[in-house]
């Protein structure tokens, strides 16, 4: 039956949290903010030597764990909790779903060990600002060139796109979509940083001018990028669980010890009854998260659907939490001091990450028979 | 017992008897489930179970309606009795009271209602009047009860009285089972909202108890009522059975056949709602699945409320949901609102036709008002899981350490 965490998962749960709460303290996550890397090579690098987890879901013939979605949800679930500073969304989970997913063979014997072993890092440059999150909408065409191919335009918001070793590219190639793989010194390639409105998750502007690139997929690779994406949704929708768990701990916990009036300002209901509504959103978000990774992956449209519900309720419940642990920390929830604003960042930005609650409602709404007349 | 092994169980029952069968009623059918120990599998061998984790009567209940046409829904069948009267009697009740009166409990031969809540103590049942006398054998009963559901059809009722008005509220109360039929016990119906009397108000005067249907022991009677309350908030916080059931099913089906005229954009946001509301309900449907996985035995603890709450607040969220849907001609309330029982004239609650869904949404829209009071209100439920399960500290009390006797109240 769906939702029990084995013996082996809460084993996994515990290592990963016992190492970040040594290797992702507050202050180790402020310093990484300030960065423009962004993470720390060092730590990435024993993340994936110790803890295994930069492969985590990479078949074990190319080096990884070959583990599944419950894993990566626990993993970014745990990661969520203490606003992880790390590569792991844009490499180790997006950029290495699309090669699983989309790649050929020989791309993946190349690529994917060294991503395991945590030598080098990759990302997944889709999103076009005319449409960010919708495959269908994407416009940039490869020129083929000999064997080769030629890009050209402008990829946004591509995460850790300036500090990848390895870039993956969605492109078009006449009527199909293809994963193209660029040099990162390749010619005509610009990467530039921009200031994310969440610090602890760096994106970058990617620009193509007549850039080589090589054809990694063969055949119409949307059906296995829309796969390698319905993942990364869910992977997010599990790290803004653990986000709003800590933020529904933090107010809890000031709540039972900040004093006004003589008495915790956890015994006035007006503060209480907060708490308790985060209590529900948490426990459905989890409900919501666990229920995708518990999804048979072999079943695509129940997938994208579990993951399209998953993301736009997990969302609104981060969101929600991480402002209402604001309100309820008072004139100190508004410092730069207190790490409250952290996860309001994180929660905002993850909540536009691959599309609105919103658009993902839609796809609930077309897949359950919610339709316009 | 495992999974295939309950499913084969559930099977040779059918063989038996089916409840499609021209013939067989409720009673029959579940006559037999109880003595097949599939009416509640966590419950011991000859109470209606085989002594297994709870979470194994989904499969049995997957596997009937995956092979019947008819299912009876235990909550329709007996409410109050099934999802409350059953695990009470079960962990407090004596041998013999549970032989006589668990299995018909489960047919729905005798139905139950639950006398707590008085004029003067609701949200503060602890804080209630009806008092209890010892005389020989017999405890003696007076006082006013209200807004007991069911009381004018129902056989057993689960009374909290209180028995020491000296002590402090939660230490004088005790736990009886009340023969509804017993000389002295008068009902009078109460009228709500959409002009139906679900529930009553029951005078007991001189009511005689033997001493021995006591549930639980003299002064211990508030324990006793914590579990029935908890066991209430859980079958009222469970959802649908169902993936995209419950009345979320309806609000599509209704969305789907309005001809109601709406612009672009008011379709859009109505849409948008709806999905949301789905989202939502299959949410709750699955976190009490999650509740169910991690709870091994026993009665349902403080995280109950979580599912209470937000069925309650979701539910009537649907139904106006389902008045967007329908447009304009939610303004006719087609029944009207003539005082009687349900049951007679039209049945507002089970829908066949395009204007029947409607006219249940309608209903519901108004009975629903009720979901965010009965079983505890939402407020009582908040704090609740603010302060039982968050650990956040309570109000102070003005009520907590002096006798009952002395507490202001009105
Ligand atoms: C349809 C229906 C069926 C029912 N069936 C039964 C039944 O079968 N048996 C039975 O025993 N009872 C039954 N009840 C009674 C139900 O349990 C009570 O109505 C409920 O507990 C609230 O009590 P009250 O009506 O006295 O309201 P009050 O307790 O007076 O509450 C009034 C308002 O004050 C708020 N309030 C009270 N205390 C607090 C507090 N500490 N903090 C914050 N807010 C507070 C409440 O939330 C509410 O908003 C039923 C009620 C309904 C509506």
């Amino acid at each position: 039956m769906i939702f029990e965490f084995t013996d082996e998962h809460e084993e996994l749960r515990r290592t990963v949290r016992q190492f970040l709460a040594n290797e992702s303290d507050e202050n180790t996550v402020r310093e990484l903010m300030a960065d423009v890397r962004g993470y720390n090579p060092d730590t990435w690098k024993r993340i994936a030597e110790e803890l295994g987890l930069a492969g985590l879901i990479i078949p074990d013939a190319h080096g990884g764990a070959d583990f599944g979605l419950v894993e990566l949800a626990i993993v970014m679930e745990e990661m969520g909790r203490v606003l992880l500073c790390s590569p792991f969304l844009s490499s180790a989970v997006l950029a290495t779903s699309a090669l699983v997913l989309a790649a050929d063979e020989s791309a993946q014997a190349e690529i994917l060990p060294q991503l395991a072993s945590g030598e080098t890092t990759a990302t997944l440059a889709f999103s076009e600002k005319q449409s960010p999150w919708d495959l269908s909408g994407l416009r940039m065409a490869a020129k083929a060139d000999g064997d080769e191919y030629t890009l050209t335009g402008v990829k946004s918001y591509v995460l850790d796109g300036h500090s990848a070793d390895e870039i993956l590219v969605v492109a078009r190639a006449g009527d199909e979509l293809a994963l193209f793989r660029v040099a990162p010194d390749a010619k005509g390639l610009t990467r530039e940083a921009v200031a994310p409105l969440d610090p602890t998750r760096k994106l970058a502007t990617l620009e193509f001018r007549d850039t080589r690139a090589s054809r990694i997929s063969s055949g119409d690779a949307t059906k296995g990028i829309e796969r390698a994406i319905a993942r990364t949704l869910i992977a997010l929708a599990a790290e803004q669980t653990g986000g709003a768990q800590t933020c529904l701990d933090q107010a809890v916990a000031y709540a039972k010890t900040r004093l006004q009036f003589g008495r915790p300002i956890g015994s006035y209901q007006a503060i209480k009854h907060q708490c308790a509504d985060l209590l529900v959103e948490v426990e459905f978000a989890k409900s919501a998260a666990y229920n995708a990774a518990f999804t048979d992956e072999s079943d695509g449209d129940a997938l994208s659907t579990a993951a399209a519900m998953a993301k736009s309720f997990c969302s609104e419940a981060y969101t929600k939490a991480a402002k209402r642990n604001i309100q309820i920390h008072g004139g100190m929830g508004f410092t730069w001091e207190h790490p409250a604003h952290l996860y309001l960042k994180r929660a905002k930005a993850s909540e536009m990450l691959l599309g609105s609650p919103a658009s993902h409602r839609e796809r609930v709404a077309a897949a359950v028979g919610i339709g316009s007349r | 017992m495992n999974e295939s092994e309950v499913r084969e169980r559930t099977r040779k029952l059918l063989e038996e008897i089916h409840p499609d069968t021209e013939g067989v009623d409720h009673v029959a059918f579940r006559t037999a489930q109880f003595n097949h120990g599939l009416a509640m599998v966590s419950y011991p061998e000859g109470l209606g179970g085989l002594d297994l984790e709870p979470k194994m009567q989904a499969v049995v209940n997957d596997e009937l309606q995956k092979n019947c046409k008819v299912f009876y829904e235990s909550l329709a069948i007996n409410p109050i009795g099934i999802g409350m009267g059953m695990p009470t009697l079960l962990t407090y009740g004596n041998e013999n009271l549970k032989k006589d009166l668990m299995r018909r409990i489960f047919t729905g031969e005798d139905i139950w209602c639950q006398l707590f809540s008085e004029p003067s103590a609701g949200s503060d049942v602890a804080g209630l009047a009806m008092r209890a006398e010892r005389d020989g054998e017999d405890w003696v009963l007076n006082g006013q009860k209200v807004w007991t559901t069911l009381a004018h059809i129902s056989k057993w009722g689960m009374l909290l009285a209180r028995t020491n008005p000296d002590v402090p509220k939660h230490d004088g109360l005790s736990y009886f089972l009340l023969d509804m039929e017993a000389p002295g016990v008068e009902v009078r119906p109460l009228y709500q909202i959409t002009g139906e009397a679900e529930f009553n108000e029951v005078f007991l005067n001189d009511v005689r108890i033997p001493a021995d249907r006591m549930l639980g022991k003299e002064g211990q009677g508030w324990r006793v009522a914590i579990t029935t309350l908890m066991n209430e908030r859980s079958a009222l916080g469970g959802g649908s059975s169902r993936k995209g059931g419950g009345p979320v099913a309806l609000l599509m089906k209704i969305l789907e056949e309005s001809d109601a005229v709406r612009t672009a954009s008011e379709q859009a946001i109505l849409e948008d709602k709806v999905t949301d509301l789905y989202i939502r309900a299959e949410l709750l449907r699955l976190t009490t699945l999650r509740a169910k996985a991690s709870q091994r035995s026993g009665n349902p603890g403080p995280e109950g409320s979580v599912g209470k709450v937000a069925q309650s607040e979701l539910y009537q969220q649907v139904w106006e949901a389902c008045i967007s849907a329908i447009g304009d001609d939610g303004l006719v309330y087609e029944p009207g609102y003539e005082l009687r029982r349900p049951g007679e004239g039209d049945d507002l609650r089970s829908a066949s036709d395009a204007a029947g869904r409607r006219l249940t949404a309608k209903y519901q829209l108004l009975r629903s008002q009720a979901n965010t009071i009965e079983g505890g209100t939402s407020e009582i439920m908040r704090n609740i899981l603010g302060e039982r399960v968050l650990g956040l500290p309570g109000e102070p009390r003005v009520d907590k350490e002096i006798p009952w006797k002395d507490v202001p109240r009105g």
